[in-house]
């Protein structure tokens, strides 16, 4: 299981970090891939930290266990780093990806010495900009396959139109938009 | 499909009880005088009756027939005993049989 | 052909559910099976299924609402969790006396207390003896595979007893992971319908079930249970045959895992048998013949086949999901060492209680299981036998 990419997504109950982790699994999943998209159960409170996961593979991956030493860790709120160690495994020669409008500079002195790349995507911005309201998922999404390469990026954007296409059959007109918001927030990932 | 009702009893082998002791018939209630186990009976005056039919749909046995309209003589065969029918007619019509 | 998807383990149960379309599901809901009659709603709601979907006010309802359906001659299912398989406790044993086969989805969740949500099987075990068949998936294919197996096993003349398909609540019920789902025709061809030879109102000769039974028939009845239970191990092989010729993915009983020539071996249940598998293949390629046993059919208990497969090992740990409380090991421990007493020659057991309400289980806390077995066989010292695994410790 070399090939393997393990993902940990930080977030608040109600934000949509496990939804942001099945999207990334139905987009790695189009793409040919075996996935695992799972939650970690708390309290179920709106605002309470959740942790949601990926497993992303060429082969079924059959560990069940939860991802202690995560490839990449997707924050989808930067509050967060003040009171979760967001870092906690995370591989050196993987990244941290967090949702934020500061710079990663900015960001690195609240991440414990993690010595890994950190980047940093405007999801309120982009989300915005080309949907019109704040749905932080669909940047993050982007920012993480651009980060982390789990998916080819030509693929990726292939697969989410024809997925965009078959969600938004009735209101056709809201395709053009996500995907202009997938392929800024890619370009838009700072660090 | 396993036994009839008439043929299960007690010495039969757990290999001929019905799946789940399912009895596959109805009626079978036909088959067991449940009337032995009556410790007092009720009789029935029949001049004092005024065919009301109270008594029958009170009696939990199903055991006072009824037919073109009218009550007959008890089934004694499937009568507990219990009295309720004599609690039920409002003619004193039933009383308990004095048994020696 | 097979249709690729990903789903989690409460849709592969209801996407089979929907393929099945049971006559009767009658449910209430509990985390963390609540997804799976909430799915099934949306296809009455849309009318791909004509199932009658009726919304009972608790699980001793929805499961006394299946033997009714059952009697009635109807295929009827339902699901639950934990605290609300608790309350079926007493009709689950009406339903296996009376022979009635519900399939029962149970997404397997610690028992209160502390109060927990999360997965374990200290409901599941805590049913064991109510005469249902138990049967236990690693992953959500699993689940799919053994619910499309379920009714015919139920069903089936020498068994007709009622059976749970056991998924592990969140690891496997929430988890989406990749799935072969089969063609909608081709598993309504594989599981059958349902026309039993009785039923309560057939006209020619209605039905009476659960009679009163004195002593001098009660015996003779559990008796005959029994035998349906024992009857069940062939049938749930012959069905599994069938499942494989006609979709291609084997079971059986038990899975052994790399167990030809293993010394160390562990005996396990459900998705922690994959975490496992994954320790085992590292251990392999270090040398270490280390293998496991996976439990897919719990009830009937397949003593022989494990007894059989632990023979030449070393050490074996059993590992219990559940507490069980008997002061002396779990559950899992009492029978597998019970079925491996009258072996001329035993391996050296422990019992390891772990993973409870959630406690994760990782490739690491696998690995130290069979560095614990390398040690017993190496010393032909076991140690404390009853030992519990992942707790804080002073």
């Amino acid at each position: 299981m070399n090939d393997m990419i393990e993902i940990r997504w930080h977030g608040r109950g109600g934000q949509g970090a496990k939804t942001a982790s099945q999207l990334l699994a139905d987009a790695a999943f189009m793409s040919g891939k075996y996935v695992q998209s799972f939650p970690e159960y708390g309290p179920e409170r709106s605002g309470a930290p959740i942790t949601a996961y990926n497993r992303i593979s060429e082969e079924r991956c059959p560990i069940h266990s939860n991802i202690y030493d995560p490839d990449y860790v997707a924050v989808v709120d930067e509050t967060l780093l003040e009171s979760v160690d967001v870092t906690a495994g995370l591989s050196e020669s993987g990244a941290i990806i967090i949702n934020s409008a500061k710079s990663p500079e900015e960001l690195k002195p609240l991440l414990k010495g993690y010595a890994g790349r950190v980047c940093t995507i405007d999801a309120r911005a982009i989300s915005l900009a080309y949907l019109g309201k704040y749905f932080p998922n669909t940047p993050m999404l982007a920012a993480v396959v651009e980060v982390s390469k789990c998916v080819d990026k030509e693929q990726f954007l292939k697969d989410m139109e024809g997925s965009y296409r078959h969600k938004f059959a009735k209101k056709p007109q809201l395709v053009e938009g996500n995907l202009q918001c997938l392929r800024a927030a890619m370009k838009e990932v700072r660090g | 499909m396993g036994l009839k009702a008439e043929e299960i009893n007690e010495h039969i082998a757990w290999q001929d009880v019905t799946v789940g002791c399912e009895i596959y018939e109805p009626g079978t209630s036909k088959l067991t005088k449940t009337g032995e186990w009556r410790s007092k009976t009720p009789e029935w005056i029949e001049e004092k009756c005024k065919q009301c039919l109270l008594c029958a749909p009170f009696c939990p046995d199903a055991s006072i027939p009824v037919c073109e309209g009218k009550r007959g003589e008890f089934d004694y065969d499937h009568c507990k005993g219990c009295g309720i029918c004599i609690k039920a007619c409002p003619f004193q019509a039933i009383r308990w049989k004095e048994e020696n | 052909m097979s249709i690729r998807e990903r789903l989690s383990g409460n849709e592969a149960i209801a996407t089979a559910m929907r393929q099945i379309n049971p006559d009767v599901f009658a449910m209430f809901p509990i985390t963390p099976s609540t997804e799976i009659p909430q799915y099934f709603a949306q296809y009455v709601a849309d009318g791909k299924v004509d199932t009658e979907f009726i919304c009972v006010e608790s699980e001793h309802s929805s499961l006394s609402a299946c033997l009714g359906a059952e009697a009635a001659g109807c295929r009827a299912v339902t699901a639950t969790s934990s605290a609300g398989l608790s309350f079926m406790n007493e009709v689950l044993y009406v339903a296996a006396s009376s022979r009635l086969p519900v399939v029962l989805a149970v997404a397997c969740r610690a028992l209160t207390g502390p109060i927990n949500i999360n997965h374990d099987y200290s409901d599941s075990m805590a049913e064991r003896d109510s005469g249902f068949i138990q049967i236990y998936a690693e992953n959500n294919q699993e689940v799919y595979d053994n619910y499309l197996q379920a009714h015919r096993i139920a069903e089936h003349p020498d068994v007709r007893l009622p059976l749970m398909i056991c998924e592990d609540g969140f690891i496997t019920s929430h988890a989406i992971e990749n799935i072969e789902l089969e063609e909608d025709d081709k598993v309504k061809a594989f599981v059958g319908e349902y026309h039993p030879e009785n039923y309560l109102l057939k006209e020619e000769n209605p039905l009476a079930v659960g009679p009163y039974g004195i002593s001098a028939y009660y015996m003779e009845a559990r008796v005959a249970q029994a035998h349906a239970m024992m009857n069940a191990k062939q049938v749930i092989l012959d069905v599994a045959a069938d499942f494989e010729k006609t979709f291609g993915r084997k079971y059986g009983l038990i899975e052994e895992y790399k167990m030809e020539d293993a010394e160390l071996a562990m005996v396990i249940m459900g998705s922690s048998a994959g975490t496992a598998k994954a320790a085992v293949d590292e251990l392999r390629e270090a040398g270490v013949k280390a293998g496991l046993i996976k439990i897919r059919v719990f009830r009937p208990f397949p003593g022989e086949e494990i007894a059989n497969a632990l023979k030449n090992c070393k050490a074996v740990a059993i590992m219990d999901k559940s507490e069980g409380f008997s002061g002396c090991g779990g559950p899992l421990y009492a029978e597998t060492s019970g079925a491996c007493y009258n072996l001329k020659t035993r391996p050296l057991m422990v019992d390891i209680v772990f993973g409870l309400g959630g406690r994760d289980f990782t490739v690491e806390s696998a690995k130290s299981v069979y560095d614990r077995l390398a040690k017993i066989a190496e010393t032909g010292e076991t140690g404390d036998i009853y030992t519990h695994m992942g707790q804080r410790e002073r």
